[in-house]
């Protein structure tokens, strides 16, 4: 192997160990939830597994000794030996960490020895995994003893065991035991019976005309199950049935199991009925009982081996074989890992195809062809297809980057001493990779400021009536075209008096200022209002609220922050759902073209004085009884403040969140796809301006941050 | 009358079950036989005119043996008609009766 292939194997391989880490400790923490998840341990169990096999092959020795003995640990636990209980999972949520330090170390340059502090956290948590073993548990299998207490002398290993245990009013509805057995004797060769007289009640008691007959035999046959279910049909309603298959016709289940397709995941009851180890009834029994008890926790297999109608070794092997296909379908699947730099070009090259769509539609529009008129329709809405298809490629959930704030709460709340409980929800919805990459930071921020500053202590939670257990809540969910977060802690809610007072000594606000309440809370984003008086180390980190706005507003998003006191404060981010393509509105104002994002047009009217009761000193407009700003585009954007008044104006409605503006404009061109480009350097600071995009002619429109100029309108 | 009740001597009683037991009757025979069982006395039941049996005889059979060694009666069951032994057999309760049974030269084991 070349240097080169091995740097770039390395980097796969830091790439997937990353991943099996962070899907480590999203197990971790689900099982502290529900603590018996095989599923969940056996993915603990594979990402040490996985990242120790993989750092053999490099040679990082350190990572494999480390992960070595974790998934000794592990190992012990997925076979049911050691049980995984809180302290556990804390040490082993710190030999995630241990071995994400490692890996850095080792792909930094693995010829450097350890550093000392490393060394030692990985001697103590080695220490911590190995010192103690809880005492081992082995289940015994519940079939074993019922062999045992029939057939002595014979070998029952070819025979089917069938259970029957007679409801009372079997004899009164017709059923006779005697009658089966009969039967069955046609059938196949009964080897042993056992009838358990133990049920038989004393005395008066008894009821002659009642059954209590339960009886277990050992039915030596070649037909096979539902046959044998077909016996007891007919009593079926006052007889509970259970029938578990031969020793002897184990081997041939697991090999029809073995051969079962390997194309998509089945459901274990599924391969169990196709493999005839089980009939339908047993697992409609199964799954009833597992509604019926809200059993939700304990997994299928166990209660039909708890049942007896099947054999702890083949449901194991059925697992087995669901686990293998699942992992096959897994990596065959569905997913290609693409470089995200070539996904950007497509959408670049889908931005230009969109660009020289429009350039086409244009010529067709000059020359007046009506056949080419056609195509270019048809190619036209093509061309939307493939660019919502190009750019739905770069969408993910939202959900990924959320459950990484599970680790923050946990470790913070810890730190903090305060019980939080963190809820997820509209982890589902989708939004531009870039755009998750770029809201990780803010986000972090903001939670770490709702855990520290928003929700109190117990002592204080319980003093106020309220739970000692804080919640937060991330919530997520698409809004016209955006997609909302929301930060929701019921903790102490902000201080508005605090807020004023700090930002009128600060030179913020004046004294006389008439700022709503919302107004007042949205301060906390200002630049200069700094809380560093109660800052501690977790939410002193360097990002400040004003940076978290700022970049959450360079995403063209908003954020907006509502409290109640006492009861709590949620913070809201409203955020564009891609960064490349969006659908605009074009609009025409003293021979410049502007777009603005359709999603955030609401109406367009006709600017007519009489009608609206215009304002022409302090720029506001009735429409319909409401008052509403408005800024003449023409106006604002030219070079001498004011210009020539048209004979037909329109108004643009606008709204963003709760506010809402009137655009007017000389002109409506309508729909537009807009290929956003940024502008340079140069223009950075331009207010009211995202952005531009190149129009089918060959011409620039801008693209208004309809935001800035409603907040503009409202102040003017 | 079904069971012919007959006291042999001071201790012990002799009962004829003389009708097939099945689900239609086992509540008389029940009523009538279980009285017989006392503690201290010795009950024989012939089951010699036993044509037929079902489950439902065989469990009150059952039951009786249960009782009369909860009682301390000394209950045995005597002269099994074939039908009796085959079901006996069928379930595999010979060791729980523990009684001497005749097996019939033409009965054959199926």
């Amino acid at each position: 192997m070349s240097d080169l292939d091995l740097d770039s194997a390395v980097e796969t391989f830091a790439e997937e160990a990353q991943e099996l880490l962070v899907d480590m400790e999203n197990a971790l923490l689900a099982l502290e939830d529900s603590p018996d998840d095989s599923e969940m341990i056996n993915s603990l169990f594979r990402a040490m597994h996985t990242i120790k096999g993989s750092s053999g092959l490099f040679g990082f020795d350190v990572i494999v000794s480390f992960t070595h003995e974790a998934e000794t640990i592990l190992d012990q636990v997925r076979n049911g030996e050691k049980n995984l209980d809180d302290t556990l999972i804390s040490v082993l949520l710190d030999c995630k960490d241990h071995t994400t330090s490692l890996l850095e170390h080792c792909i930094e340059d693995s010829s450097q020895p350890l550093s000392d502090e490393l060394k030692a956290v990985g001697d103590k948590l080695v220490v911590k995994l190995t010192g103690k073993n809880s005492s081992a548990e082995l289940q015994v299998a519940t079939t074993d003893i019922l062999l045992e207490s029939i057939g002595e002398g014979t070998d029952l290993n070819d025979s089917w065991l069938i259970s029957l245990a007679f409801k009372t009013d079997a004899f009164r509805m017709g059923v006779d035991p005697l009658s089966f057995l009969r039967y069955m004797k046609t059938i196949g060769k009964v080897q042993a019976i056992l009838l358990l007289t133990s049920e038989l009640p004393e005395s008066d008691e008894y009821d002659p005309e009642s059954c209590y007959l339960n009886y277990k035999i050992a039915f030596k046959t070649d037909a096979n199950k539902q046959t044998i279910e077909d016996i007891f049909e007919f009593a079926s309603d006052d007889c509970d049935i259970n029938i578990l298959p031969p020793n002897s016709k184990v081997e041939e289940y697991i090999s029809l199991l073995e051969d079962q397709d390997e194309d998509h995941v089945q459901l274990l009851g599924e391969m169990l009925l196709n493999a005839g180890v089980l009939t339908e009834t047993d697992i409609n029994k199964a799954i009833q009982k597992q509604s019926d008890t809200n059993e939700d926790e304990k997994p299928l297999g166990q209660i039909l081996v708890e049942q007896q109608v099947v054999q702890h070794g083949l449901v194991d092997k059925a697992l087995q074989k669901q686990e293998k296909v699942k992992k096959k379908v897994a990596t065959e699947s569905n997913f290609i890992r693409v470089d995200s730099a070539k996904l950007g070009h497509l959408i670049n090259l889908v931005g230009e195809l969109v660009i020289s769509g429009a350039a086409m539609n244009l010529m067709v529009e000059r020359h007046g062809l009506p056949d080419v008129e056609d195509v270019a329709e048809t190619m036209g809405s093509l061309v939307s297809d493939i660019r919502d298809t190009a750019l739905d490629l770069r969408m993910v959930p939202i959900g990924e980057t959320f459950s990484r704030f599970r680790r923050v709460v946990r470790d913070v709340s810890k730190e903090l001493s305060k019980e939080i409980l963190l809820t997820i929800t509209g982890g589902e919805t989708e939004l531009d990779k870039t755009v998750v990459e770029k809201i990780n930071d803010p986000l972090t921020h903001l939670i770490r400021n709702s855990l520290d500053h928003g929700i109190e202590t117990p002592e204080q939670r319980l003093a106020c009536g309220k739970d000692a257990q804080g919640n937060i809540q991330l919530n997520a969910y698409h809004e016209s075209g955006h997609i909302i977060i929301q930060i929701i802690d019921d903790g102490a809610g902000l201080d508005a008096e605090k807020i004023l007072a700090k930002a009128i000594s600060n030179g913020l606000i004046p004294e006389d200022h008439n700022l709503t309440e919302q107004e007042t809370y949205n301060l906390i984003f200002a630049a200069g209002l700094s809380t560093k008086a109660q800052a501690s180390d977790l939410s002193g980190r360097g990002v400040g609220m004003d940076v978290v706005k700022r970049n959450i507003e360079g995403l063209r998003g908003s954020v907006n922050i509502g409290s109640i006191p006492g009861q709590g404060t949620t913070i809201t981010i409203q955020l564009p759902l891609t960064l490349a393509i969006i659908d605009g509105f074009m609009v025409e104002a003293s021979k410049e073209r502007y777009i603005i994002p359709l999603s955030m047009v609401e109406e367009c009217v006709e600017m007519n004085s009489s009608e609206w009761e215009v304002d022409e000193v302090s720029h506001y407009v009735n429409l319909r009884g409401v008052a509403m700003p408005y800024l003449r585009l023409g106006d604002y954007f030219s070079e001498h403040g004011k210009s020539k008044k048209t004979e037909r104006e329109s108004l643009v409605v606008v709204g963003f969140g709760q506010n809402k503006a009137g655009f007017v404009v000389d002109k409506l061109h309508g729909e537009h796809q807009t290929v956003i480009k940024p502008l340079g350097k140069v223009f950075e600071k331009l207010a009211g301006l995202t952005g531009a995009t190149v129009l089918g002619d060959g011409n620039i429109a801008l693209i208004l941050d309809v935001q800035g100029l409603i907040a503009k309108a409202i102040s003017k | 009358m079904s069971i012919a009740v007959n006291e042999q001597k001071e201790g012990l009683t002799l009962l004829t079950i003389q009708d097939e037991m099945t689900i239609y009757n086992v509540l008389e025979q029940k009523n009538t036989i279980y009285p017989h069982l006392k503690p201290d006395h010795e009950l024989q039941i012939d089951l010699s005119a036993v044509s037929e049996i079902d489950s439902a005889g065989m469990q009150l059979l059952m039951f009786l043996k249960n009782e009369a060694i909860r009682k301390q009666n000394e209950l045995s069951f005597i002269h099994h008609s074939q039908a009796v032994v085959e079901v006996v057999e069928m379930f595999n309760l010979s060791s729980f009766f523990n009684d001497p049974v005749v097996i019939l030269a033409d009965w054959n084991d199926s």
